[in-house]
């Protein structure tokens, strides 16, 4: 496996997505330090980003994932409310005035414990539903989303849930040196789900069932458990977005980053993930993360749009987002009707050698 | 006989009369010809989305753009009218409405025709363009001042009642609308080969371009259609509602595919009824409405809408999948 590190050059131009989105974020980044450098390339600037991101990201991986396997996942911002508003709950109710600082952490693990835990359940109820029952992704989803939004509304009535214990606010708002806490802890997330991607067992298996459910099903593979562990990843991860939601915000509310979910289907599309599933990278979803990231920010900085620069976003992310679909058919179309440019991957090789041992052989 | 007692159809009815029945016992209110007004004139609007919808959903498609397109036509649509100081028939606003709607339907169907791209996340993009040009280009404030054609319209009553308190309730002529486009709809999906063409296109997009069918054309009809659609209930709520408010309507998109699905159309294509959908959206209506007369907060139609879905999808999915199974059985 390490016998041949690939270099960055060829590491590029072999997915030209990532060869064009790192070239996207790269203009983004220098159009918008020319327009506003006073603004834009301050550290400040940069640290408010490092401050949100995570949250979107963990959101976008739990959509990623679940568009991977050829579903799709819409309730995972209903499952990170619902974690998050279950968590702060659990935290504000067993924290007795003035307990002791071992009380507190204990509590604050429970409350952490207890947002993950919801969040692996609800994404193994939309498992069930998709995997078992056979309801399509779309609408199973479309349906926990209201189910989950509801619970917490029930729960909250409406208000937010206010005044979580500062130790816990660490988590969303303090920093490690010079870098954020949530956006390490966002690293370390990425790169254990890239690992599970592609050095897993379980990452290679859900990729061939969302290439092909069928033949997946006829390789052996129980397409049933791997959808329950692919929806209960996505609940995992968007119990974890929760936590770290209240934990930046202070306060839990049962309709928080409605606009995330268009939002995160926007860079997974973007980021190279097939809507119809089977392909996608980490890596390209993380370049139109931040892509995105400084263009929403750019916004707010330029105002753009005037003080409309809200509706003025929600625009720019639906263009993009069928503009990117566009191009990748153009572009699948292009590559499909040049087959020689194709050639130079291993497939291609492989008849050749076999026709080689074979006269070899005679 | 046996073949209407076994479809789904028959299945919502009853589920919608045990309904009625529950409601009714629990709260002799439900039963009022007050409450039926109300009913009805609730689920107008809901009503000629779903016709739409479910057009969209026999084809195999899903689209969640058409409550953003309504009220996006009816926005502009009362914004000409007023900036002409038009005061004339309600007809035109209808007119004027549809067309709107139907340009950004077919905007849709552009690129779902043309492109092939996945129906449902390309609505889900052109619902954001749809809201963010309407919030940013034609306004954000409320129209409170609307042309006297469609308010008129919106008085206007078939039929009307007085309560205990002598308010006076009416049965609005929308209902009319709906009824009108329900037997067109059903019409052209029974009797047309544009009809069969749609059935087709959701059993089997490639046996039906095989066939011979113009898929495109098909698909670039259908959501223009639910763009006329969107555009003529986006009026029909204004003059309901007395306001036009750029930002009713949207989020109201879970209901619609809730009642349309419930009422027996298959999300993956090819089966759907409009007698099932109005049985859909009547459930929906009911289930909405009646949540205050159980003496439900109202903060729990959410999750009951969710539930109504899961059961809904539920159960069309569970009996497809074995009816599917029976048949790998056969062979």
């Amino acid at each position: 496996m390490f016998d041949k590190l690939p270099s960055i050059t060829s590491f590029i131009s072999r997915d030209r997505n990532i060869g064009r989105l790192l070239g996207v974020a790269l203009f983004i980044l220098i159009i918008l330090s020319i327009l506003n450098p006073g603004l834009f390339l301050t550290v400040s600037n940069f640290k408010s980003m490092a401050y949100q991101l995570p949250e979107f990201g963990l959101l976008a991986m739990a959509i990623m994932i679940a568009l991977l396997t050829g579903g799709i996942d819409l309730s995972a911002v209903g499952i990170a409310n619902l974690s998050g508003v279950l968590a702060a709950l659990t935290m504000i109710r067993f924290i007795p005035q003035g307990a002791a600082g071992w009380q507190i952490t204990l509590v604050i693990g429970a409350a952490v414990a207890l947002g993950l835990v919801i969040g692996a359940i609800c994404g193994a109820i939309n498992g069930f539903l998709i995997g078992r029952i056979g309801i399509p992704a779309i609408l199973a989803t479309l349906g926990t989303m209201q189910l989950f939004t509801g619970i917490s509304i029930i729960i909250t009535k409406g208000y937010a849930v206010l005044g979580l214990p500062d130790a816990f606010l660490y988590f969303g708002n303090g920093t490690i040196g010079i870098f954020p806490v949530p956006l390490l802890i966002f690293i370390v997330i990425a790169v254990l789900f890239a690992l599970l991607l592609n050095k897993t067992a379980l990452g290679q298996e859900l990729f061939l069932m969302g290439t092909n459910p069928t033949a997946a099903k006829f390789t052996g593979l129980d397409n049933f458990r791997l959808t329950l562990k692919t929806y209960m990843v996505s609940g995992l991860l968007s119990g974890l977005a929760g936590l770290m939601i209240i934990a930046r915000t202070n306060s839990a509310k049962a309709d928080y980053g409605a606009s995330y979910t268009l939002q995160a289907i926007v860079v997974a599309v973007m980021g190279g993930v097939d809507p119809a599933g089977g392909a996608g990278t980490v890596i390209g979803l993380v370049l139109a993360m931040i892509s995105l990231q400084f263009l929403s920010s750019g916004f707010n900085m330029l105002r753009v749009g005037g003080s409309f620069s809200n509706y003025f976003r929600e625009l720019v992310w639906g263009v993009v987002l069928i503009l990117v679909m566009v191009i990748n058919y153009l572009d699948a179309k292009k590559r499909a009707r040049t087959p020689q440019e194709s050639g130079t991957d291993a497939k291609a090789q492989m008849p050749d050698t076999a026709a080689g041992a074979g006269s070899a052989q005679k | 006989m046996k073949k209407i007692l076994r479809s789904s159809e028959f299945f919502v009815a009853l589920v919608v009369m045990v309904l009625c029945i529950i409601i009714g016992l629990i709260n002799p209110v439900f039963f009022s010809w007050e409450n039926l007004f109300d009913l009805l004139r609730s689920g107008v609007v809901t009503g000629i989305l779903a016709l739409g919808c479910l057009i969209v959903i026999v084809s195999g498609g899903t689209d969640v753009s058409f409550a953003t397109i309504a009220i996006f036509a009816v926005y502009l649509a009362s914004k000409i009218l007023i900036a002409w100081q038009f005061d004339g028939t309600v007809l035109v606003a209808f007119l004027l409405s549809a067309a709107i709607g139907t340009v950004l339907g077919l905007f849709n169907g552009a690129l779902i025709a043309w492109f092939r791209l996945p129906t449902m996340i390309v609505t889900l993009g052109t619902s954001s363009i749809f809201r963010g040009a309407m919030l940013v280009f034609i306004g954000t404030f409320i129209i409170n001042k609307l042309p006297q054609g469609i308010l008129a319209f919106g008085q206007a009553t078939l039929a009307q009642v007085s309560n205990a308190n002598g308010a006076v309730i009416g049965l609005p002529v929308s209902v009319v609308i709906f009824f009108g486009a329900a037997v067109l709809v059903w019409l052209m999906m029974k009797y047309t080969m544009l009809g069969r063409g749609i059935y087709a296109l959701g059993g089997d997009r490639v046996a039906a371009e095989r066939a011979g069918l113009n898929v495109i054309g098909i698909q670039l009809f259908i959501y223009g259609l639910v763009g006329f659609l969107a555009g003529i209930s986006g009026v029909v709520h204004a003059s309901l509602v007395r306001n036009v408010n750029p930002f009713d309507l949207i989020g109201t998109e879970m209901n619609v595919i809730a009642a349309v699905v419930l009422g027996g159309a298959r999300i993956t294509g090819g089966r759907g009824t409009v007698f099932g959908t109005i049985l859909g959206v009547m459930l929906v209506v009911i289930m909405n409405n009646s949540l205050i007369l159980l003496g439900i907060p109202s903060y729990w139609q959410r999750a009951a809408i969710g539930v109504l879905i899961l059961l809904g999808t539920g159960i069309t999915a569970w009996q497809s999948k074995r009816e599917s199974a029976a048949n790998l059985l056969e062979s």
